[in-house]
């Protein structure tokens, strides 16, 4: 009997550690391929130069259209969805009673949100700036990825929200808090929650073409209005890795090394003022 | 981290005495009833709650204790499904009148709960979160208040030095403490406790006890605690709920020595809890 949980604990153990190593194995993989195909293309001129003429065909440039046009898509978007998405959390957990209908059909429509894929984003995005009128431009671009990042902010702050113990609302509210003022210490504990969700929202939005596609547009230049269109670092990828010239698709692998590199200072500094905020005072 | 500001306090800063001290406190239940759901939790409940003593209520878990001492400070406006009928007069206002302000029962009652609660703040800042929020602003008076009522639970030698580090450092004993001293800093003039001793070690328990003896003086105080032991240790008066009920109540003395009803009598005598 001693015999058969030892066996069972061994084998559970090792499936745990063989998934981990796949896993491990798979992130390895992908960014040693990235970084051994574009490291040798990854050159300053890539991150500081627009394209130059010929670009996709293997003539000077860089990819800074698109560095720009992708920091300011996701920046926008992340404002947009942020204001949306904190107020509607803290209103469905603290306004509306436990258990309400009212909040769970919220809850369900944006897990249906959720898993709505991006390119039905971009159509609809596409569709709604015909409607008003916009041309793929920044602002057609920002709307559209807040749509879609809007579902992923809101359900992971909301799942942190619900985790939340009564104890510290029930405290706040005996000390004479109105609603509004213990929200205002309640975001505070919930700080890194609300830092993770902005993570997942910005990992996904600032990797997606299908959504700017259509919407945001593409160009050479770096969009100096919202009404610009404005490129992005994964339809340059998409480009570049289209051009039959070889070194322009090691150039689309070394844009993937600075998407990669983005990701980690949003995250890094996301992180770091998180933690810093939460030490300070009111 | 670096910065210390507790000795840029004058260390010889004396205590003034408590500014609250209350006229004509006075809480009277008539006729409570309490609905969770279709659950009938408090039965027809008619209590005095004698003024500057502490009151102790005991009784069984699911008695519906600590759900009385939540009718007291309106914590079930935050659940719609309860449903109370009955008047509570506290200072001979009927705290469930449409005219009454909830934030102002609430500043009436300082709530000690089961578990310490500090708020993701500083030492400081939580002991001050009261006073600021209702209007505190002066720089001097907010470091006066925090430090009177962080000396008052006796937790000033213990943290002067630390007081901008997080309040979640504290030891849960520490924190009991600072959960007492920011519920003070509202200047209630009622001081309900809900277990408030049932998560901490023994000598915690009994600073925690001394003070509640401390504020007495002052403040009127309704402890629920379900160790019979520290309601005879502590209280003056006692209250007995069983099944949504009260079946006794009188001073300590009179109901641990000549209980009057049965139930009381098994319950005292451990045939039930």
């Amino acid at each position: 009997m001693v015999n058969i949980k030892r066996q069972e604990e061994r084998f559970f153990k090792a499936l745990m550690i063989i998934s981990a190593v796949f896993i491990m194995s798979i992130l390895l993989y992908i960014t040693g391929t990235i970084i051994y195909k574009g490291l040798p293309s990854l050159t300053w001129d890539m991150i500081l130069k627009l394209p130059g003429g010929g670009f996709y065909l293997g003539k000077e440039g860089g990819v800074l259209n698109a560095i720009v046009g992708s920091v300011y898509i996701i920046l926008g978007s992340l404002i947009i969805s942020t204001f949306l998405s904190v107020p509607l959390v803290m209103y469905i957990n603290f306004y509306l009673p436990k258990n309400s209908v009212f909040a769970n059909v919220i809850r369900f429509s944006f897990d249906i949100l959720f898993g709505v894929p991006s390119i039905v984003y971009g159509a609809f995005g596409f569709a709604l700036m015909v409607y008003l009128g916009i041309r793929a431009s920044l602002l057609g671009g920002i709307l559209t990825v807040a749509m879609l990042i809007l579902p992923i902010m809101m359900r992971s702050f909301d799942e942190v929200t619900r985790l939340l113990s009564r104890d510290l609302p029930d405290a706040l509210l005996s000390l004479g808090s109105t609603k509004y003022e213990m929200i205002k210490v309640i975001i505070r504990q919930l700080m890194p929650g609300l830092v993770t969700a902005i993570l997942l929202a910005v990992g996904r939005g600032i990797g997606d073409a299908a959504t700017v596609l259509f919407t945001a547009g593409y160009t050479d230049n770096i969009p100096s209005a919202l009404n610009q269109p404005a490129a992005t670092l994964p339809l340059s990828i998409f480009f570049q890795l289209g051009s039959p010239v070889e070194e322009v698709q090691n150039r689309a692998y070394a844009s993937a090394i600075i998407l990669t590199i983005i990701i980690l200072i949003l995250s890094f500094s996301a992180r770091y003022f998180s933690s810093k905020y939460s030490k300070d005072k009111i | 981290m670096a910065e210390s500001p507790g000795n840029s306090y004058q260390d010889s800063y004396v205590v003034s005495p408590l500014k609250k001290i209350a006229s004509n406190q006075s809480i009277n239940v008539e006729n409570l009833d309490v609905f969770i759901g279709d659950q009938h939790i408090l039965k027809d409940i008619n209590l005095d709650i004698p003024e500057k003593s502490i009151t102790c209520i005991i009784g069984p878990s699911g008695c519906g204790k600590s759900t009385f001492l939540k009718t007291l400070n309106r914590m079930h406006d935050e659940t719609p499904e309860v449903k109370i009928k009955g008047k509570v007069y506290v200072d001979d206002e009927n705290i469930y009148s449409s005219k009454v302000n909830v934030i102002d029962i609430r500043k009436k009652m300082g709530l000690l709960a089961q578990r310490p609660c500090p708020l993701p703040m500083s030492i400081f800042d939580n002991v001050a979160y009261g006073p600021r929020i209702h209007g505190l602003t002066k720089r001097k008076a907010i470091n006066q208040t925090v430090i009177q009522y962080l000396q008052y639970v006796g937790l000033w030698d213990e943290v002067r030095g630390r007081v901008r580090t997080p309040a979640t450092r504290l030891s849960i004993g520490q924190q009991q403490r600072l959960c007492l001293a920011r519920g003070l800093a509202i200047e209630p003039e009622y001081i309900l406790g809900d277990e408030a001793t049932s998560a901490l070690d023994p000598i915690s328990t009994k600073k925690i006890e001394e003070l509640f003896l401390k504020l007495k003086e002052k403040y009127t105080i309704i402890l629920v605690t379900h160790t019979l032991r520290q309601a005879k240790r502590i209280a003056d008066y006692i209250v007995f709920m069983y099944m949504g009920e009260i079946i006794e109540n009188g001073q300590t003395d009179e109901f641990f020595n000549h209980p009057k009803n049965q139930l009381t009598k098994d319950y005292l005598t451990g045939s039930f809890s």
